[in-house]
C-alpha cells in the first residue's frame, strides 16, 4: 500500500514536472547536451586559422585531445608523435568523423600563426587536426575537466601531465591514456568503438 | 559624467576595501613550490576577501544562478557530495549559516567568484596572504606561527564553526589556516610527481617529493601543497571551502 502510494506520488510529481517544462526550442533532430559533456563549457577558442570556436562546434565528432605548447622540447614531441600514430591507425574512413584537438597550455605565446606554423612543421594540416588557443582561465578550466595538470616553470617552459583523452560525439569522455610512448592500442580501440570504424 | 562614475567607483572600491576585503601591497616571496630555480615570485597588489564564503553567502548565489543549486549541478562540474550538508536547493541547517560553505567543487567556487566579478586567488596569492602572522607579513620562521597552524589542522570539525570569530592576521584576513582548506585558481599547477619532467629516481622512496621544497621547516605548507596535488576540480570535500580575490 505504502509503496503503491509512493509510486503514485512519484508519477504525479513526474507528470507535474514534465508538464511545467518549457517546450524545447531545439531542432527536433538535435540531441540535447548531456550532463557529462564538455560541450557545456561556454569558453571561446581560436583555431590555427584564427577562427573563433566553442567546443560545442565539434558536436557530432569523436574528439581526441592533447594539451601541449609549441616551444616545448621535452615531452611534447613524443606526445605529438603519439597523436600522429593514433591518427594514422584510425584513418579517414570512420562512420563518425574524428577530430584531433591539440590545445595549447601556453595561450600567450601560442598565437594562431604560431599554431599554424607548428601544424605545418609537423605535417598536421588535414581538416581532422584542430589547434586551439584560449585564455589562461579557459585553458585551466579545460585542463581541470580533463584532470590535466600544468604549470609554468620558467619564462619559456611548462611542466605538464601527458594525457590523451577520447570523447564520444556527445562530448562525454570515454577513455584516457597517461604517459609517453605507451601502448596506443587501448586508445585506438576506444576511438574505433565510438567512431564506429 | 565619466568622471563622476570613476569618482564613485573609487569611493565604492575604497569603502569595500575597508569593509569586506583586505588589500595586500605587492611584494616578493619564495613559495614552498612553484618558483623557478628557487627565485622569489613577484606578487602584484591584490585584494582578498577577509572572510571565507559562508553557506548564507552561497545561498544568495544559488538563488540567482539555479544551475549551481544542489539538485541542478551538472556532474561534469561536481561529484555527488556537492553541498552535502544542505537539506535542499535553498536550505541548510540554520547553525551553518555563518559557517564556511564546503563540499563545493572548484568549478562551483570559480562560478561564485565570477558572479561577484572576482576570482579565486592563485596559489601564490593565497600563500603570500597566509604567511602573515598576527603582527607581521611573513611569520613563516616563527615556531609559534607554525605550531598554531599544525594544531588547527589537527582540530576536527572546524568546518562547522562560524567564520570571523578568531583573531585576524596582519592583513586583517580571518580564518586562513583555521577552519578549512581553500580552493585556489591554479591548484592543479603543482605537480609533486607525475609530470613530464619527473625525475623517476626521486619518486621511488617515501617523502621524495619534499626534497624540492624551498623551506623544509614549513611542514604545514607542505601539507597544503600535497593536499592540492591530490585533488581534482570536481571533488567536493567536507573541509574544503574558498574565498575570492579582486583587483
Amino acid at each position: 500500500m505504502c509503496i503503491l502510494m509512493k509510486n503514485l506520488f512519484f508519477a504525479v510529481v513526474c507528470l507535474l514536472i514534465a508538464g511545467c517544462r518549457p517546450v524545447s526550442k531545439n531542432e527536433p533532430n538535435e540531441e540535447p547536451i548531456g550532463d557529462m559533456s564538455i560541450f557545456q563549457l561556454p569558453s571561446q577558442w581560436q583555431t590555427q586559422e584564427g577562427k573563433e570556436v566553442t567546443l560545442k562546434d565539434f558536436k557530432g565528432n569523436v574528439l581526441v585531445t592533447v594539451m601541449i605548447y609549441t616551444s616545448c622540447k621535452m615531452a611534447c614531441p613524443r606526445l605529438v608523435a603519439d597523436m600522429q600514430n593514433i591518427e594514422k591507425s584510425i584513418g579517414q574512413k570512420t562512420k563518425t568523423p574524428v577530430k584531433y584537438l591539440v590545445v595549447s597550455i601556453d595561450p600567450n605565446v601560442d598565437t594562431p600563426e604560431r599554431l599554424r606554423a607548428f601544424a605545418e612543421e609537423n605535417k598536421m594540416t588535414g581538416n581532422q587536426w584542430v589547434f586551439l588557443r584560449g585564455t589562461e582561465e579557459n585553458t585551466r578550466e579545460f585542463a581541470n575537466v580533463l584532470a590535466v595538470k600544468y604549470a609554468s616553470i620558467s619564462p619559456i617552459d611548462f611542466s605538464h601531465s601527458n594525457i590523451i583523452s577520447v570523447f564520444d560525439k556527445g562530448g562525454v569522455m570515454q577513455h584516457q591514456m597517461e604517459g609517453l610512448a605507451v601502448n596506443n592500442e587501448q586508445t585506438i580501440s576506444a576511438i574505433r568503438k565510438y567512431a564506429a570504424l | 559624467m565619466k568622471r563622476h562614475i570613476i569618482f564613485w567607483g573609487v569611493v565604492l572600491l575604497l569603502f569595500d576595501a575597508a569593509g569586506q576585503t583586505a588589500v595586500l601591497k605587492g611584494g616578493e616571496f619564495l613559495p614552498l613550490y612553484g618558483s623557478v630555480e628557487k627565485k622569489k615570485v613577484k606578487i602584484d597588489r591584490f585584494a582578498i576577501d577577509k572572510n571565507l564564503v559562508t553557506n548564507a553567502d552561497y545561498l544568495t548565489f544559488v538563488k540567482q544562478e539555479k544551475q549551481w543549486q544542489k539538485s541542478n549541478i551538472k556532474p561534469l562540474f561536481s561529484d555527488k557530495n556537492y553541498l552535502k550538508n544542505w537539506t535542499g536547493n535553498l536550505t541548510f541547517p540554520s547553525h551553518l549559516a555563518k559557517a564556511p560553505v564546503t563540499n563545493v567543487s572548484w568549478f562551483a567556487a570559480k562560478a561564485y567568484c565570477d558572479s561577484k566579478g572576482k576570482k579565486l586567488p592563485t596559489t601564490n596569492q593565497w600563500e603570500y596572504a597566509a604567511m602573515a602572522g598576527y603582527d607581521k607579513a611573513d611569520a613563516r620562521k616563527d615556531s609559534l606561527y607554525n605550531a598554531r597552524i599544525i594544531s588547527a589542522y589537527e582540530t576536527p570539525k572546524t568546518y562547522l564553526k562560524e567564520i570571523g570569530n578568531r583573531k585576524p592576521n596582519y592583513w586583517g584576513i580571518y580564518d586562513m589556516n583555521e577552519l578549512v582548506w581553500e580552493w585556489t585558481s591554479d591548484f592543479s599547477s603543482i605537480m609533486i610527481s607525475g609530470e613530464n619532467r619527473d625525475n623517476n629516481d626521486l619518486k621511488l622512496f617515501c617523502g621524495a617529493g619534499s626534497f624540492n621544497a624551498s623551506d623544509l621547516m614549513n611542514y604545514a605548507a607542505f601539507m597544503r601543497y600535497a593536499f592540492r596535488n591530490s585533488i581534482k576540480a570536481n571533488y567536493t570535500i567536507t573541509n574544503l571551502g574558498f574565498r575570492c580575490v579582486s583587483l
